[in-house]
């Protein structure tokens, strides 16, 4: 507060880390990976009526490399299993995930020899959002919870 | 051309072959064919100017385990130019789960056979490309099958990152900059 007081200018002081948390919970950029119908949600999600770009996660990238957020949407069979798992390596750290819908939660319906009975067994999860599947605003919910968790990440 | 008549020609053009009429619950004709003359029979049924049945819209296959013969590989043929339909069945025994493959009658069966082979294990001899089609490539066992269980709990197969070292990495690069050099 001294700082602010004694010069006449228009100047804020902050932390690195404050600073750096904001930086990153303002712009998580998740990566375009559908798996099923919950991807239909997230799609609404991203365009105009719900717009998440409210909340600086609206740049969908066509490229892991350039992600910093997996939103696993829909049931993940066996033979997928591998592929999601190498997305999610193929991503630099930060990086965090939302298991989106009951599917890729515990498997939802889908309790066979085919679907794997939640994604937490391949990556680790960050977030889970509940629903069959989840509406737009639920998983807006998500990831502002999302934020909130990294706005409490330490930097060390 | 109904039923009786379809048997009686097909007997007529393969012989030894057994072919009968069995139970449909709809219109559509339906007959089972011994094992070893499937593809003579499917030859018949599609060159025949008679019959003509020059599209195979499915192959699939029923396992009525445990009785036996537990495996029928169902075969729906459509003649376009006669507008007929027919459903062809070959039974077999779970101990000897293999038949002729069809796919130098109709190409369409390759794939058809791939997901058979893949989900009942029936061996379809002289396929030109026995790869499974459906399920991962390590899995084991048949799906579908009636004796195979529905919910298993083990753990996904998932391959981990590559894991390099400093040296190894540098090594990798410097490679990989030779070799684009040529």
């Amino acid at each position: 507060m001294g700082l602010e007081s004694e010069y006449e200018i228009p100047v804020l002081t902050t932390t690195v880390e404050k600073m750096v948390q904001w930086a990153r919970r303002s712009s998580i950029w998740p990566v375009t990976f559908g798996l099923a119908c919950c991807a239909i949600e997230m799609m609404a999600m991203s365009c105009s009526r719900y717009d998440i770009a409210r909340f600086g996660a609206e740049v969908f990238r066509g490229s892991p490399r350039q992600s910093d957020l997996m939103i696993v949407a829909g049931r993940l069979s066996r033979k997928m299993a591998p592929a999601l798992r190498r997305i999610y390596d193929q991503m630099p750290e930060p990086k965090w995930v939302i298991s989106m819908g009951a599917c890729a939660s515990i498997g939802g319906v889908f309790d066979n020899y085919a679907i794997v009975q939640g994604v937490d067994q391949v990556v680790p999860v960050d977030v889970y959002v509940p629903g069959c599947p989840p509406r737009p605003e639920s998983l807006i919910y998500g990831i502002v919870q999302l934020q909130q968790k990294i706005a409490r990440q330490h930097l060390t | 051309m109904d039923g009786p008549a379809l048997i009686a020609l097909l007997q007529q053009a393969v012989p030894g072959a057994t072919v009968e009429s069995v139970p449909s619950i709809d219109l559509q004709i339906a007959i089972a064919v011994s094992r070893d003359h499937v593809v003579d029979v499917a030859r018949v049924l599609r060159d025949a100017p008679e019959l003509r049945f020059a599209f195979l819209a499915e192959l699939t296959a029923v396992d009525v385990w445990p009785r036996e013969p537990r495996f029928e590989v169902v075969y729906v043929l459509v003649s376009i130019e006669h507008r007929l339909r027919l459903r062809m069945k070959v039974r077999l025994h779970g101990a000897d789960a293999h038949v002729a493959t069809v796919s130098g009658i109709w190409p369409a069966a390759n794939w058809l056979e791939r997901e058979v082979w893949d989900l009942f294990g029936i061996v379809f001899d002289g396929h030109p490309d026995p790869r499974r089609l459906l399920m991962p490539e390590d899995w084991e066992g048949f799906p579908l099958r009636k004796d195979s269980p529905v919910q298993i709990r083990r753990p996904p197969h998932v391959a981990e990152a590559l894991q390099v070292t400093q040296e190894e990495f540098a090594a990798n690069v410097e490679r990989d900059r030779l070799t684009r050099r040529g």
